[in-house]
């Protein structure tokens, strides 16, 4: 009984996890860069409108994944446009951004969908052999592909940011760009070109909350993911690994919650929604000191010739 | 050299036009995308509301909360602090304002009143504080603790009016609508003009932006405020402890946008029930920068949006396009407003602009 509840938890907690790290990943990219993009939450609720959409009139993921990708782009690029070339300020701005994506999410729901209906998702894809082992099996080999896709980012994006020129870059134009930018690196396009690379990253983590997860949408779905995300970043040391960690630690907290509704222990329901949230404002504190290890440009615009 | 023609205060307002000519530029295609044509739709939203008695008097009856609201953020803003959290904060001043109300509803309204208003504010300023406190001691992102602070806020809130504030009838109509039950009159705020919803809040508002501007700018404190957020090293040179001043200014940041959920529920719907904001809380950060981050800007700001909000409501109605299409566009004005900071800022692009204009100005002149 006891070890079905938590086996429970932690199925259901890693595909819960999967949208936060694919945010959380790309958030990374832009913080290293030496922006901080408060816009995921918005970007998130973007693509995860028009992957739903997609689905819906076309019935392909594929595409719908796709449009995400595209709409994440065209909205990193106005946060670039704005935080990089007319270096507004990057905290006020990506709320901007949010309300943006929260607004027009919501008024193309109503225009083109009207009420609650629901998509064919992406089925799960259980690993011969792998996914039919006892417990181990049901916990890490029987979900669908978008997961199995977004934890193999963990390595990749330490990968490219540790061992490739690319990765180099970024973390020299978050870190100095004046020196970067002495050395001939291009501060603006690495920066425009990171934010662009997380908000698709984030579109694609909205995408997957509609197509993969719930196969609804409504109006903030997202429920603060996106934000959520971008303290994960903080709490997980700007490195994919550290990210990955707090993703399921949250993702399985969420799950616990659920849990706790389903088996129907006597609980307050929005006292248990209340956990999530709880728990990034205590993460948050509690990894204050790691703001030290922290992109030491993060959140300042480059202008050339300064010496800040 | 040829005197200038162009003055420094021609110039802001020709990059705030443009900017804001832009934000509506972009509105416009998205609009167009959500079906609906954009030069109606914009022509209904800003006139269709002054065309009567009914739009002027809801546009006075939006601008309050949004006045409060804003005057909140600005306080934050001046003090080097961001606070996104008015939603939440509005949320606990509400319901401690109903609070109040419904446990005295036989007090004299002239007690009443400011109890539930003190009351509002002390819930707001808690709410704000919280993250104000996290800011300045444990170095906690201000923007991310207050959005968080917005989910959990919600969700007491929505406990609260469901469970054990429910009105009783509620529950003995079995209908179970999440509101609480409706305050006494002696709670509410007055009407100032008859057959319509508007009330006196819009003069509470006013008068305590006027006294939020003697505040910041004729007060010793309120200049330490200000310095705590323009230069906090320098701040902390003339001996203003910043980190104290960062939680003072995020408890009346906070307090001001409890008042706001005083606003509504005294004056609108004499109970607190489940969308009482209305998204106020993220519409005041726009009607602070727009109003420069000053309470005599915030004025007329606040109207500006009101009127805006107003249009959409009306426009949904006439079912053209559904009203959360005027948070998008909010949020392009927002990015609008911030990414015109650099033509003021920067010296050199702003002579190379003002040459070009000037030129431009006289090439005129020479034709005529």
């Amino acid at each position: 009984m006891i070890i079905d509840f938590i086996i429970g938890i932690i199925s259901a907690g890693i595909p819960l996890a999967a949208p936060l790290l694919l945010a959380g990943l790309g958030e990374m990219f832009n913080q290293r860069a030496g922006v901080f993009n408060l816009g995921v939450e918005g970007i998130m609720l973007m693509g995860a409108f028009v992957g739903f959409l997609t689905v819906l009139t076309v019935g392909s993921a594929v595409l719908g994944l796709l449009a995400a990708i595209i709409v994440g782009a065209i909205m990193g690029l106005l946060m670039a446009i704005v935080t990089v070339k007319f270096k507004a300020k990057q905290g006020i701005s990506g709320i901007g951004l949010f309300m943006l994506g929260w607004g027009l999410s919501g008024t193309l729901f109503r225009v083109y969908v009207g009420g609650i209906t629901s998509i064919k998702g992406i089925k799960t894809f259980s690993f011969p052999f792998l996914g039919k082992i006892p417990i181990i099996g049901e916990i890490f080999f029987q979900n669908n592909i978008l997961v199995y896709f977004t934890f193999l980012l963990v390595p990749i994006s330490w990968y490219i940011l540790n061992k490739t020129a690319w990765g180099l870059k970024v973390k020299a134009v978050g870190t100095n760009p004046q020196a970067a930018d002495t050395l001939g690196i291009k501060v603006e396009r690495i920066r425009f070109q990171c934010i662009i690379l997380g908000s698709i990253m984030a579109g694609l983590a909205g995408a997957y909350l509609t197509i993969a997860q719930t196969h609804i949408f409504a109006d903030k779905i997202t429920a603060g993911r996106g934000f959520i995300a971008v303290a994960l970043v903080y709490f997980g040391r700007w490195k994919p690994v550290g990210i990955m960690w707090g993703t399921l630690l949250f993702s399985l907290a969420h799950a616990l919650q659920r849990s706790i509704q389903v088996y129907g222990i006597n609980f307050p329901y929005e006292i248990a929604v209340i956990i999530p949230y709880l728990l990034v404002i205590v993460v948050l504190a509690l990894s204050y000191k790691s703001q030290f290890l922290g992109p030491t440009s993060l959140g300042k615009p480059f202008i050339r010739g300064s010496r800040e | 050299m040829k005197k200038k023609l162009f003055s420094e205060t021609t110039y802001r307002i020709l990059i705030i036009v443009t900017a804001i000519f832009f934000a509506l530029l972009v509105g416009a295609i998205l609009l167009l995308i959500a079906k609906t044509n954009p030069l109606k739709a914009y022509v209904v939203m800003f006139t269709e509301p002054l065309g009567g008695k009914f739009g002027l008097t809801e546009i006075l009856v939006r601008a309050a909360p949004l006045m409060l609201v804003g005057l909140g953020i600005a306080i934050a803003f001046r003090s080097g602090i961001i606070n996104i959290g008015g939603e939440g904060q509005i949320l606990i001043g509400a319901i401690l304002g109903t609070f109040i109300a419904l446990s005295f509803p036989d007090l004299p309204t002239y007690i009443l009143l400011p109890l539930i208003f003190i009351a509002s504010f002390i819930g707001g300023a808690i709410w704000g504080g919280i993250a104000g406190w996290m800011k300045a001691y444990l170095s906690v992102n201000e923007i991310l603790s207050t959005i968080m602070l917005n989910y959990i806020a919600l969700q007491i809130y929505m406990f609260l009016i469901r469970g054990p504030m429910i009105d009783p009838k509620e529950v003995s109509y079995g209908t179970g609508v999440p509101q609480t039950a409706p305050l006494s009159r002696n709670a509410w705020l007055a009407k100032i003009i008859p057959a319509s919803r508007l009330h006196a809040g819009i003069i509470v508002a006013v008068i305590l932006a006027i006294m939020v501007y003697l505040f910041l700018w004729k007060t010793t404190i309120g200049y330490k405020l200000r310095a705590a957020g323009a230069e906090a090293k320098a701040a902390k040179y003339i001996g203003v402890n910043v980190k104290n001043y960062l939680v003072l200014a995020m408890l009346l940041s906070g307090g001001f946008a409890g008042m706001a959920g005083a606003i509504e529920v005294c004056g609108v719907h004499h109970r607190a029930l489940e969308s009482i904001s209305a998204g106020y809380g993220f519409s005041g950060i726009v009607v602070a920068l727009f109003g420069g981050l000053h309470p005599l800007g915030i004025i007329p700001a606040s109207a500006v949006f009101g009127l805006l909000i107003v249009g959409a409501d009306m426009m949904q109605r006439s079912g053209d396009v559904p009203a959360s299409i005027i948070l998008a566009i909010q949020g392009l004005i927002i990015l609008a407003i911030v990414s015109i900071q650099i033509f003021f800022s920067n010296d050199a692009l702003k002579e190379k602009i003002m040459t070009k204009l000037n030129l431009m100005k006289s090439g005129d002149k020479d034709d005529n």
